[in-house]
């Protein structure tokens, strides 16, 4: 359901069937619910045969990227008799993106049981759930469920009395949107500094402890249980637009609508049928101004963007920018696009590890140019200057915040000229006058 | 870390924090994995991570005060200098800030007395500083008080919310 509203007709809910429903929280209410039948499957199954269903339902990765889940766990080596890891990725911290939370806060179960089916794919007895330091209550939950998990034998030495070892824990985060991404994410856990590492190697060769390690999204885990219960011909039957673009996403949306929340949609539902139906559109008396679709790391989209797009992978490239982590910002005509991309920029300075020249120095000198411009003191060679750094930015470091900082900027200069023109053409005071 | 700190430090790791510790050790195959989750029990049990805490958990996992202290200054949620008695985090990210949170946090800092973002009201009782995204953009503003989550704040409510904090 539309977490927190009623469930809309236009939503599909799998994932979030059960949000707002504090009975289904605990292990017993799960297990009434059809809870864990997916994973006594799946110890039936032989690992490949899992990747191979996870494959044909055409899963892609939720976290932002859109790899494709079956294809990343097929990367896993079979008999190497190395351990291996999953890292469930519960870092959320995407500005415009609060789905994930949905999924630890009320189905805490769903994504333990997702954990243990994708850990048995990849032959992995070991799962990391890292979770974003400031998640306070979802982290308690989570916590909780996978002890009662432990408790009643779903986890441990021998799950479900398979001889299977499957142990899943929980690793709290402290402050770092950097540690959302994979290779910075497994320092963390190594209890180092949160940096990207250079890749290759790529974690499915050396990864966490420098073992084949696999990262998903909560999102993407918490799908899997659904895909071996009802196979994955139906799952991949969910689509309104792409056949690339199967199932159903979470859709996070925030900012200028009515009814902010998170919505479950099949892929392909029209993005207008999203803000103006389910989201009950704009403010009374306000008109659309832009769409960040997929979290603050995507290109800005105009209401004409939006109007003919289906919220899909496909769809919104093709519509200028991408759906990303389904972190959706709506900003209607009361927004300065140019204090808009300021803050991001801000943001991204604040985030950046550092590690970079080109995204240390890119993304301070990006929100500095911002901050001038905004106090009246921007000069029209700005934009140029705007435009250089984030082709600097661009495809040149160690992992893609730097890009992710660029695009907000970049795309707001080409869409959203007159909102640059505005505080380039103030009459400025006169500096002699000491006023 | 400039504080020093004017008494002797204190173990944390003793008794049942040691145990709490130790319960952890067979879920990583090395001790290094430990140094985030040792700093949260720290930074619990003091409120702050001082340099004595430093060279605890260094000597605690075997590693150098050094390395730990490079890990510590990595993190933002961990405090390297103590801080008020009621830690408010307040997000003002975009998605946030088109809704109105930059007044709240203006609000949370003259309600509290902090006069500043960042400083500790004279009374002690509160610290406030501004972050990014919380990861409920749809609830603005959420605001982190110690480790409650609390959303939807606007202006208006920051009085009755900051009276639960004494
Ligand atoms: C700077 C940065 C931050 C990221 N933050 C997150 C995050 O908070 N959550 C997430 O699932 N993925 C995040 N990612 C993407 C991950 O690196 C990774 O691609 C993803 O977790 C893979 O899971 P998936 O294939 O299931 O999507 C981030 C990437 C970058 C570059
Ligand atoms: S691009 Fe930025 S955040 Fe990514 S590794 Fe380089 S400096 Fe760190
Ligand atoms: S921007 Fe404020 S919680 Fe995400």
């Amino acid at each position: 359901m539309g977490y927190p509203h009623p469930i809309h007709p236009k939503e599909t809910p799998v994932l979030s069937k059960h949000f707002g429903e504090v009975e289904a929280r605990p292990y017993a209410g799960w297990v009434e619910r059809g809870g864990y039948v997916a994973l006594k499957k799946a110890l039936t199954m032989a690992p490949d045969d899992i990747t191979s269903e996870v494959k044909a339902s055409g899963l892609r990765g939720r976290g932002g990227a859109g790899f494709p889940t079956g294809l990343k766990w097929s990367f896993m080596p079979k008999e190497d008799g190395k351990p291996h890891y999953l890292c469930c990725n519960a870092d959320e911290s995407e500005p415009g993106t609060f789905k994930d939370r949905e999924i630890l806060r009320w189905t805490p179960h769903a994504l333990i049981e997702g954990c243990a089916i994708a850990q048995l794919a990849i032959r992995a007895e070991t799962c990391y759930i890292y979770i974003r330091g400031e998640f306070t209550e979802p982290y308690h939950i989570l916590q909780r469920a996978v002890d009662e998990a432990y408790a009643n034998g779903v986890l441990g030495a021998n799950a479900f009395g398979s001889g299977r070892r499957i142990d899943i824990v929980v690793h709290r985060g402290a402050g770092a949107y950097i540690c959302g991404e994979e290779t910075a994410m497994m320092n963390s856990i190594e209890g180092r500094r949160g940096n990207p590492r250079i890749k290759p190697p790529f974690p499915a060769v050396a990864g966490l402890f420098g073992k084949p390690t696999t990262i998903n999204n909560v999102e993407t885990l918490a799908a899997v249980p659904a895909i071996i219960n009802q196979g994955a011909a139906w799952y991949a039957k969910l689509s309104l637009s792409s056949p690339k673009s199967t199932g159903t996403k979470l859709i996070s949306v925030c900012g200028h609508v009515q009814r902010p929340g998170t919505y479950e949609i099949t892929m392909g539902l029209p993005m207008k049928e999203l803000i103006y139906d389910l989201c009950g559109g704009m403010r009374p008396g306000r008109t659309l101004k832009a769409v960040i679709p997929g979290g603050s790391s995507v290109p800005i989209m105009t209401p004409e963007e939006v109007e003919n797009c289906p919220t899909d992978y496909e769809g919104i490239v093709a519509n200028g920018s991408m759906l990303g982590s389904g972190g959706m910002i709506v900003m209607d005509d009361t927004t300065d696009i140019v204090h808009v991309a300021m803050r991001l920029a801000k943001f991204y300075a604040h985030e950046s590890c550092a590690q970079c020249t080109n995204c240390r120095e890119g993304t301070a000198w990006t929100a500095r140019i911002l901050e001038r411009m905004l106090a009246g003191e921007g000069k029209e060679s700005d934009l140029g200057l705007l435009l250089d750094l984030a082709e600097n930015m661009t495809g040149k470091t160690i992992c893609v915040l730097s890009d992710s900082c660029a695009a907000p900027v970049v795309s707001g200069i080409q869409k959203f000229r007159p909102d640059f023109d505005r505080h380039l053409n103030v009459e400025r005071p006169l500096k002699t006058a000491g006023v | 870390m400039s504080t020093h700190e004017t008494a002797a430090h204190e173990t944390v790791f003793a008794g049942a924090v040691l145990a709490k510790l130790e319960a952890l050790y067979p879920k990583y195959p090395d001790k290094r994995s430990l140094l985030l989750p040792a700093l949260w029990m720290i930074q619990e049990a003091r409120g702050w991570i001082s340099d004595g805490s430093v060279a605890e958990v260094a000597e605690t996992l075997g590693l150098t005060s050094a390395y730990v202290r490079g890990v510590v200054t990595f993190y933002t949620m961990y405090h390297t200098h103590p801080v008020g008695r009621h830690f408010i985090q307040v997000c003002t990210t975009s998605p946030c800030g088109i809704c109105g949170a930059e007044d709240v946090a203006r609000a949370l800092v003259k309600e509290t007395g902090c006069g500043d973002l960042g400083a500790t009201s004279p009374d002690g009782r509160f610290t406030v500083i501004e972050v990014e995204c919380l990861g409920a953009c749809g609830f603005p503003t959420p605001i982190l008080i110690d480790d409650d989550f609390i959303e939807n704040v606007t202006v208006d409510r920051v009085p009755a919310i900051l009276a639960r904090y004494i």
